[in-house]
């Protein structure tokens, strides 16, 4: 039933939506500090709900080559390398990978020279030979020389030296929001939330009008342009429906996308953030867990392991039909207002 | 583990969980080194020498798990005094000989055994056939009387050998070398010993491209030197295990598709030292030895009994006349090399795809196109089908189409959902398949094609009356047929006979050890039998893991009698004991007289751990009760190799054969016996001491991505995968980007000897310049998998590579190279093959060119 | 459908009688969501089966409905992927099922520009033809010292680690008895 925090703050959302005796809300706990970027969840998920790919484009973002999650990837992998790490050495990070490698200008051209070349003992036989001035041996070889222009990678400065580095994996998705703006905007009932709290577009329903794409706070649900129609994740409602599990978490070979009822995965995601505090990862944090956000909790969230706008994720999303309830009423007001003065302005002229 | 096998990874996610340790060794940070607590950057092409490293770091630290050591490894062994190490002959250990660069391996024997050891021409015959380790260690005989020194104090036991022989490995050494950090260097160390002994133990898990080098069964050896010496084989947990790349790459060496392999590691004959039966049978069991293959007679025998039926019998030696022979090296790059030259007619591909997939892809292309006939089987169109249409030297016009006579046949084959049959995956295990649907159209499997071509063949020859004919027509082939097209031969017969069974009565034997040696058995693989153990495909068991202990022995079948840890009587220490609880096993219950365990015992069931054999027992009797190496010639595992190793009883650093610095620790450069092909369209990069190695200045390395398989044939068709991985493209650090002025996300091209290739670059803080002593080496990495059929295209890794061999196995060294990187896109058309020869020329390599395989001098013989 | 029913099935009347007033949930649901079920439910048999990538080895099955594939993915039961599977094997489906697959024999002439096509068994006699060519061709009896040989050098074959161990064994078998030496598979690569 319809009620006070229908549209913010914490909710039920299977039963306000109608539903009577709902089965226990489901959803998705994926934990980043697993995750080998292995794409099997945007696989898996294409090969059940048939989504056609998202063309074939090298994009030079780490190992993304889908860009994000559109109508044709409901799934999707974000690949964040990082030169520095959180420097806690437990396995989510790397401190101090490249410690102790060299940066600086290189004299590689001249290393098989010099390398075949009778150098001073140094205790072994033949022995490592000195380098010897990177320049004239250069000049010596002859190879081109091309100057020194900018390597273009974002993020890094070529001169500073290295030593930790990371690499994040995060597997994205839908976050069927407690509060989900693209289902208040929808006109037509095609987005829809289902008996397990989650959100569904209906593909029969939609008729491709467009008004929840720009409701989403995640910038999650899009438009196909083949067909118009919105399309996005559906939780596997089709699975979860005959009690399977959503095609991507069946397939994730380490357990980094979880599926199951919301608060038992909740209880299970604080325990593995304490684990991981304990290990010394400081940086593990939950996102999308609680129900007191912006959007009244997500039924999809995550463990990430530094803020989310590294991962491209919004740091404090806000359903953004908060405010509908007051509007309405605004408008509701404002609607009679109007009506009272043409019925005033009726009598105004009969009188 | 987490790129290539990633469901695999999951075990290390889980031990991680719990508390294990994760170190990654890798010349490029992967998304195995996402996850892993400590990543070690290395030079490609220096593991033996990290590894050797340890065995120094154990050794000098008496880190071993000493009795262990004792009791199951040969460490008390005495060598030979004539025995010679690579640190008194400046890399090369003794009997050398230039003229044929191999050894004579008298020297390298056990004391008192120098006549039992392989001559140089018996080592030059073993490197062209590939047997150096042929039937594991079971080269020349190792008698049971060797001394040995229990204490190990004897400076010529093989554990002081060995101490000597990697005394200068040092941490500084393996710093200077490999471009790793003493500190991280030492913590590898401490993880492995704190992680070995009773208490505990440690797996080493290798993928494949470990063998592709010139020095690869080396590597693995010091690998398996290193898990002997912690006491880490034959226990839960321990091991050195292969993650290998294909489905039933196993299986096709076990039952092998291989030139000098005949099924269950039987060699196939050779003209000259296996003219007669006896001959090929005496050289595998060895009359004089210890250890299983003693019974080898009676596999051989069952061999053939499969193959020839009735018409194989005691009289005509059960048909090993119709055998053919060997002459030398018969392997898959002197076939390409010799379809260049004209001399192989016609070739099949069997799901292959060499045009992309093997090393030096433009000889491979070339080869193809100078057959008279090929047979492409495969599901979508492959490069290797196509080669004279639209490959890579019809755009330099090297080939052209009017003129290429290879006559294509293309036919679709049945995928693994539409046909039944095992695949025997990377712990030996057998998974039977069930067929889900019909093959569409002409689409059919291996077993259709070749039991129909064999009967089409059979038809044209039933008339033969010439001798050259008689095995074919002879050949037990009546396989019943079965399937909705009625064509269609049962797997479930193949895997039967496979298994073998009593000629009389048709009945499936249980194990190897029923085979008889006077053909009234018959079985196509002696490791396989068992498999259809009481006449039920033990293959197809799929007890829920849920429903079973940890081993899950109910769930599929291992070789050899459904092990799934060989060697596992080394779980329990020389009296029968587990080593500790939290280690368990396998171990001797005195109540029952009988081993027992979670597996089953890789051991004679009721032989007791106190039995001694007799002075002059042979074969399985002469097995001590602690002899836990059972199928080695002395039952025991080698930390020195005395035979069977074509370059060295020990793994010493060699560079790579293409590398750009000079050996720091020997005046020999690269592996002296290693497999040349010294053609004009083979040639080598230079490297130290060779001049103008500088004209290819950089280490690469090739491997997989986590999206993409091998050649692409099953993943560059696909769209879900396509769209992962779209391009080809070069990962660089940094600071070669800016070296040579490289562009993220532009064009940049490679250039070897060979060829050049095109990819994208991808500018990357995972890869990073390496400090080898004072100077800097720059290391770039490619995937292999692209080339110009499929959903996405690109220029193929593999024709950057060329064609040199390890001597024990003839795998090619692919794993890495040198090479230059310049921006932009490589010249096309003839102006491609102008380029790469503009390189060779300023390397001066002529095409006589011969990198020498000797680079110190070599010791008289006196 | 009755009149009433047909009424009652309107998501308005839903909406404005049942327990959902703000319409966005029992009440927006269409008939093909409430009908919706996964479709390995329905069928008609489901193969057991390893994915074909990797030598890891993971269980797949495999569900068939009308003769088609309609899903691969992971055994649960497998103790040895305990029903993961990875991208690979994870889109076994698109292998099985692609339109791209080549389904018939193609055939190319010597100096052709071009395929055609060709009928199977056609095929199958004319490479058994070639076959049998290329031993006479080659065939070698004895080597110099009159040792037997019993061979051809002119046929090679390179394949296997991607066949199950029964076709191995045919190929291994077949080839030896028609004295073919020069088979290879992957494992030297």
């Amino acid at each position: 039933m319809a009620g006070s925090n229908s549209f913010y703050g914490p909710l039920d959302p299977a039963s306000d939506a109608g539903y009577v005796d709902a089965p226990p809300r489901k959803g998705f706990f994926t934990d980043t500090s697993v995750c080998i970027g292995c794409k099997a969840c945007e696989v898996a998920c294409k090969e059940w709900n048939l989504v056609p790919d998202d063309g074939f484009n090298l994009l030079g973002t780490s190992y993304d080559n889908t860009g994000g999650l559109t109508a044709n990837s409901w799934r999707h992998v974000a690949f964040i390398e990082q030169p520095t790490a959180g420097g806690c050495g437990h396995g989510t990070d790397t401190p101090g990978a490249f410690a102790g490698m060299p940066t600086g200008p290189s004299v590689s051209a001249a290393t098989a020279v010099v390398g075949a070349g009778v150098g001073q003992d140094t205790g072994t036989s033949p022995g490592v030979q000195p380098a010897v001035d990177a320049l004239a041996a250069a000049g010596t070889i002859g190879t081109q020389f091309l100057g020194m222009p900018g390597t273009d990678l974002p993020g890094r400065t070529t001169d500073a030296p290295r030593s930790d580095f990371r690499w994040l994996m995060m597997s994205n998705v839908c976050k069927h929001c407690t509060h989900a703006g693209c289902l208040d905007v929808c006109p037509t009932g095609a987005l829809f939330r289902t008996e397990f709290g989650t959100v569904v577009v209906q593909e029969d329903i939609c008729n491709g009008c467009g008004y929840c794409i720009p409701a989403c706070p995640y910038g999650v649900i899009d438009q196909r342009k083949e067909d118009g129609r919105a399309w996005k994740c559906t939780l596997c409602y089709d699975r979860i429906g005959d009690g399977l599990t959503p095609a991507c978490a069946k397939a994730c070979p380490t357990e980094s996308i979880q599926f199951g009822d919301l608060d038992e995965l909740r209880e299970r995601a604080a325990r593995r953030v304490e684990a991981l505090h304990e290990q010394g990862v400081d940086q593990a944090r939950l996102y999308g867990h609680d129900p007191e956000d912006g959007v009244g909790g997500d039924g999809a969230f995550f463990l990430l392991l530094d803020e989310p706008e590294v991962y491209g994720l919004p740091p404090d999303p806000i359903v953004t039909t908060r405010d509908l309830p007051a509007m309405y009423k605004r408008a509701g007001w404002a609607a009679l207002a109007m009506a009272a003065t043409a019925v005033a302005s009726f009598l105004g002229r009969r009188a | 583990m987490a790129e290539a096998h990633p469901v695999g990874f999951q075990y290390v996610v889980e031990a991680k969980k719990r508390g294990a340790k994760v170190i990654h060794i890798d010349p490029r940070f992967t998304r195995t080194s996402a996850l892993a607590h400590s990543y070690v950057p290395v030079r490609a092409g220096a593991d033996i020498a990290f590894l050797g490293g340890i065995i120094n770091y154990i050794l000098s630290n008496e880190k071993d798990f000493r009795e262990y050591v004792v009791a199951y490894t040969n460490a008390a062994m005495l060598v030979s005094e004539d025995f010679k190490d690579t640190e008194d002959l400046n890399g090369l250990f003794s009997g050398y000989d230039p003229e044929i660069n191999a050894y004579d391996q008298s020297s390298w024997q056990y004391a008192g055994q120098q006549d039992e050891g392989q001559s140089r021409g018996q080592a030059h015959v073993d490197r062209e056939t590939a047997s150096g380790l042929e039937q594991e260690s079971h080269g020349p005989p190792i008698p049971a009387d060797v001394p040995r020194d229990l204490t190990l104090q004897d400076p010529r036991c093989v554990y002081q050998v060995l101490k000597r022989h990697y005394a200068r490995y040092t941490p500084e050494v393996v710093e200077r070398l490999c471009g790793v950090p003493q500190d991280k260097f030492l913590e590898v160390c401490e993880a492995w010993t704190a992680n070995s002994g009773r208490e505990r133990t440690t797996a080493l898990v290798y993928s494949v491209g470990w063998t592709q080098h010139s020095v690869g069964v080396q590597y693995i050896r010091t690998g398996a030197i290193i898990q002997l010496l912690l006491g880490n084989m034959g226990r839960p947990g321990g091991g050195v295990m292969a993650l290998r790349g294909h489905a039933s790459i196993q299986g096709s060496t076990d039952i092998p598709t291989l030139f000098n392999l005949l099924p269950g590691y039987l060699p196939m004959p050779h003209h000259s030292q296996h003219e007669t039966f006896d001959q090929w049978i005496d050289a595998i069991r060895h009359p004089e030895q210890k250890g299983f293959w003693a019974n080898a007679k009676s596999f051989a025998v069952s061999l053939l009994k499969a193959y020839w039926g009735d018409a194989a019998t005691e009289d005509n030696d059960f048909g090993y006349g119709w055998m053919p022979r060997l002459t030398g090296d018969h392997g898959i790059y002197q076939q390409v090399l010799d379809m260049i030259d004209g001399k192989i007619k016609g070739y099949f591909l069997l799901g292959q795809n060499p045009a992309v997939g093997s090393a030096h892809g433009r000889a491979q292309r070339l080869g193809m196109a100078n057959l008279d006939w090929l047979v492409v089987r495969d599901l979508f169109m492959i490069e290797s089908a196509t080669f004279w249409k639209d490959g890579p030297e019809v755009a330099t016009g090297e080939i052209v189409a009017e003129q290429c006579k290879t006559e294509v046949f293309f036919m679709p084959a049945a995928n693994h959902a539409e046909k039944e049959g095992t695949f025997t995956q990377t712990q030996r295990m057998l998974q039977w398949r069930e067929k889900a649907v019909e093959p569409p159209q002409d689409c059919r499997s291996e077993l259709w094609f070749f039991y129909h071509l064999g009967r089409i063949i059979r038809e044209r020859l039933a008339d033969s009356k010439l001798e050259r004919d008689q095995g074919v027509l002879n050949l037990a082939w009546n396989y019943p047929l079965h399937g909705k097209r009625g064509d269609e031969p049962s797997g479930e017969d193949v895997l039967f006979e496979i298994n073998g069974y009593e000629v009389a009565t048709h009945k499936p034997l249980s194990s190897f050890t029923e085979m008889k040696a006077d053909g009234s058995t018959a079985g196509g693989c002696w490791i396989y039998t068992g498999v259809f153990k009481d006449g039920v495909n033990q293959a197809a068991r799929r007890k829920p893991r849920t429903e079973q202990d940890w081993v899950a022995r109910e769930w599929g079948w291992a070789w050899p009698a459904d092990r799934r840890t060989l060697y596992n009587r080394a779980s329990a220490d020389p009296e029968g004991k587990p080593w500790s609880e939290r280690k368990k096993y396998v171990w001797w219950d005195e109540e029952a007289g009988e081993w027992t365990g979670y597996d089953v015992p890789d051991f004679e069931k009721t032989k007791p751990p106190s039995y001694r054999p007799d002075k002059d027992a042979t074969g399985v009797a002469a097995i001590s009760g602690d002899d836990a190496f059972i199928m080695q010639g002395d039952g025991k595992g080698w930390l020195y190799a005395p035979s069977g190793l074509i370059d060295g009883p020990m793994p010493t650093h060699y560079e790579p054969v293409e590398s750009t610095v000079r050996n720091p620790l020997y005046e020999q450069q690269a592996n002296p016996t290693r497999k040349v092909y010294d053609r004009s369209d083979n040639l080598t990069n230079p490297s130290p001491p060779e001049r103008h190695a500088e004209v290819y200045p950089y280490v690469f390395s090739t491997s997989r991505l986590t999206e993409h398989h091998t050649a692409g044939g099953m993943s560059r068709q696909l769209a879900y995968l396509s769209e992962l991985q779209p391009e080809m493209f070069v990962e660089v650090s940094p600071e070669l980007a800016r070296e040579r002025g490289l562009q993220h996300l532009g064009w940049a091209h490679i250039v070897t000897a060979r060829a050049a290739i095109e990819a994208k670059v991808l500018v990357t803080d995972r890869l990073t310049p390496l400090r080898i002593e004072d100077r800097i080496v720059h290391q770039i990495w490619m995937p292999y998998h692209w080339g110009n059929e499929g959903l996405v295209t690109g220029d193929s890794a593999n024709d950057l590579i060329g064609i040199t061999l390890d001597p024990n196995v003839l795998i090619q060294e692919s794993k890495v190279g040198t090479c230059d990187i310049q921006p932009g896109r490589r010249p096309t058309g003839k102006h491609l093959l102008d380029y790469v020869q503009s390189y060779r020329d300023r390397a001066e390599l002529r095409p006589d060119h011969q990198a020498p395989l000797v680079t110190t001098e070599v010791e008289e013989e006196g | 459908m009755g009149v009433r029913t047909w009424i009652e099935g309107w998501p308005v009347y839903r909406q404005l009688t049942g327990t959902d007033p703000l319409g966005r949930g029992a009440a927006a649901q269409s008939q093909r969501s409430r009908t919706l079920t996964a479709r390995t439910e329905t069928a008609d048999r489901v193969a057991k089966s390893v994915c074909p990538y990797c030598a890891v080895g993971c269980g797949q099955r495999i569900f068939v409905k009308d003769e088609k594939v309609i899903q691969i993915e992971g055994d649960p039961d497998s103790p040895i992927s305990k029903g993961r599977l990875c991208p690979k094997g994870s889109a076994s489906k698109s292998l099985v099922t692609s339109d791209r697959r080549q389904q018939k024999v193609l055939y190319r002439r010597p100096y052709a520009t071009d395929w055609e096509e060709l009928d199977l068994d056609t095929a199958m006699d004319m490479i058994a033809d070639r076959v049998l060519a290329a031993r006479e061709q080659t065939w070698e009896d004895k080597d110099e010292d009159g040792r037997p040989l019993n061979r051809t050098l002119g046929i090679s074959s390179l394949g296997g680690a991607t066949l199950d161990n029964e076709e191995n064994y045919l190929i291994k078998k077949l080839f030896t008895a028609i004295g073919a030496i020069q088979i290879e598979n992957q494992a030297r690569i």
